[in-house]
């Protein structure tokens, strides 16, 4: 009786969790199975779900008629760029403030994340005069310093938290085997902090490959990630459903994957911390 | 403890992210702000001219300025309220033992990672388009007639739109704040008696404190410059009906070069976004660091 009193509660939570859960992930199944379509069936007034003509035409169309890859490239190279040259600037911050705590530590932590909230519109008009002064509008140079500012606050946060969870005495114990300190920092905690280190570079990367105000602003047709790029679509001359499926999904299936795979980290780098 | 020479060295090692952030707030904020007591056209430089704070009273006095605030309000408000509500909801029905919880997640969390433009192309396009949408067809299939989104209800469309993408955010945070929740607690009010609603109130939300201030501010941050949205779905239209604070300096000062314009309602924004700040800065201080 208990037994089956639980069975018939755990049928009726699956069954609402399942429902729910693919009506939020509706959207995104229906890009995708969009973009098998051709443009007809994509506007068919009686759409079908999954009976219809599989076709790859609006995958080669998009990858044919639109300089398709080099906008992936700028994507890769803005968001990898960026993550690595914020790590680079955000570890080393991150490693004072974990190991070398003073009174005004937490209030430098609590001005940097200040920072983000600053508004991009208030500084939009000088960073395109300056962007424009120095030549560097519509370039991927550009972009990296920008998404490199941007998200440094985030990682060194991220790192913060992270770092803050290695007991001290391991690196009072290399001390006191004679390490210096960059043998310390190599050899005891890069190792250590490894993993965490490397869901910052993640998260950053998928927030650096999403950023929409600053690449839309700043970049035209040379330096354009897929962000600007898609949003090309808009235009009434590019309302091709199945196309925009097609351009769609190649740009959010990789960082999708990307994303699933590191689920369980970025939550505690998300939430600062707060939420283990 | 800190030697004297590690303290010297973590100094050193602050510096570039320091003195970085600190050039990336105060040069372009100080510009603005020197902007925004000129008259100065994007297209006619050289023509600059030292208008006092004419440029503010036209900003704060543009029936404009007052829409989008609202709007901005509204946006931030109401996203919070959804993804809060939706997110702690979920994340209580993804508590329970279901089959398959690991599939569930993985479609939960989905839109989280779909960039701003795509999901609001998608939206506006296969879902919400009145003629060729799913839900005009839906509409037209039970038989009444389709919403007309975006000129009806653009404002809400955008909320709905922006808190598809930020309800995974709040779920898998709170999620896993439910799933560290001590069971001995729950069980011990059960004895007591407790039903499941005082059980909520009483412990699960109290719980969820810390979570709930992460959420609210990570997201505050994020959509008080809401942007690729409106750009991509109702350009601001019909008239200032979604045009949020970030939308409207972007137009005033790149669509139509009033840089001065721009630059004072850039530094209201600022002002604005600092109120917000304090208040959240307060909260999370008494939280976040606990």
């Amino acid at each position: 009786m208990a037994l089956n009193n639980s069975n018939r509660s755990k049928l009726i939570y699956t069954f609402l969790a399942w429902t729910i859960s693919g009506l939020i992930f509706f959207p995104i199944l229906w890009t995708l199975l969009t973009s098998f379509k051709t443009e007809a069936e994509a506007i068919s007034s009686s759409p079908s779900l999954f009976m219809f003509d599989w076709t790859l035409e609006n995958y080669q169309d998009v990858l044919a008629r639109s300089p398709y890859f080099s906008h992936f490239w700028n994507s890769i190279v803005i968001s990898v760029g960026s993550s690595l040259l914020g790590l680079l600037i955000a570890i080393p911050a991150a490693w004072s403030m974990a190991f070398v705590q003073t009174k005004r530590t937490k209030n430098l932590l609590m001005w940097m994340l200040s920072t983000k909230m600053l508004p991009p519109v208030g500084v939009l008009i000088p960073i395109y005069l300056l962007f424009r002064d120095f030549g560097l509008l519509d370039t991927k140079l550009g972009l990296v310093i920008v998404m490199t500012l941007i998200n440094l606050p985030i990682m060194v946060w991220m790192l913060y938290t992270y770092f803050r969870e290695i007991p001290n005495e391991i690196l009072e114990a290399s001390r006191m085997d004679g390490a210096n300190i960059t043998e310390e920092i190599f050899h005891v905690l890069l190792p250590i902090a490894l993993p965490g280190i490397a869901s910052t570079l993640l998260l950053n990367v998928i927030l650096a490959w999403n950023e929409a105000f600053w690449t839309l602003i700043l970049t035209a047709a040379n330096a354009a990630p897929l962000t600007a790029f898609i949003a090309s679509y808009s235009s009434p001359e590019g309302l091709f459903y199945a196309k925009l499926s097609a351009a769609s999904a190649m740009a959010i299936v990789p960082i999708l994957i990307l994303g699933w795979f590191s689920q369980k980290q970025l939550v505690r780098g998300l939430s600062f911390g707060a939420v283990k | 403890m800190a030697t004297t020479n590690s303290r010297s060295l973590a100094r050193l090692m602050l510096i570039p992210s320091v003195s970085l952030l600190l050039i990336w707030m105060l040069v372009p904020l100080c510009m603005t702000l020197y902007f925004s007591f000129l008259d100065y056209n994007l297209l006619s430089p050289g023509t600059e001219e030292f208008i006092g704070f004419l440029n503010y009273e036209f900003f704060l006095t543009d029936p404009a300025f007052f829409a989008s605030f609202f709007n901005t309000l509204l946006l931030v408000g109401g996203v919070l309220i959804i993804t809060l509500g939706g997110g702690i909801g979920l994340a209580i029905l993804l508590d329970q033992a279901i089959w398959g919880r690991n599939y569930v997640r993985i479609m939960v969390l989905a839109p989280f990672f779909v960039m701003p433009t795509v999901s609001a192309l998608v939206w506006k396009n296969m879902l919400m388009n009145p003629v060729n949408g799913l839900f005009a067809h839906f509409a037209n299939w039970i038989g009444v007639a389709p919403v007309d989104f975006f000129a009806q209800i653009p404002l809400l469309s955008i909320i709905i739109i922006v808190s598809w993408q930020w309800l995974p955010f709040a779920a898998l945070i709170l999620l896993t704040a439910i799933q560290s929740l001590d069971r001995e607690q729950l069980e011990a009010a059960d004895l007591d008696g407790a039903g499941p609603i005082s059980k909520f109130v009483y412990i699960v939300l109290p719980h969820l404190s810390r979570a709930i201030t992460a959420v609210i501010l990570i997201e505050t941050i994020f959509l008080l410059s809401i942007f690729a949205e409106i750009l991509v779905t109702t350009s601001g239209g019909p008239g200032y009906e979604s045009t949020n604070i970030t939308y409207l300096i972007y137009t005033q000062s790149l669509l139509q070069f009033d840089v001065g314009g721009g630059s004072a309602g850039g530094i209201v924004a600022v002002i604005i976004a600092n109120i917000v700040a304090i208040f959240l800065m307060r909260l999370i201080g008494k939280n976040l660091e606990g």
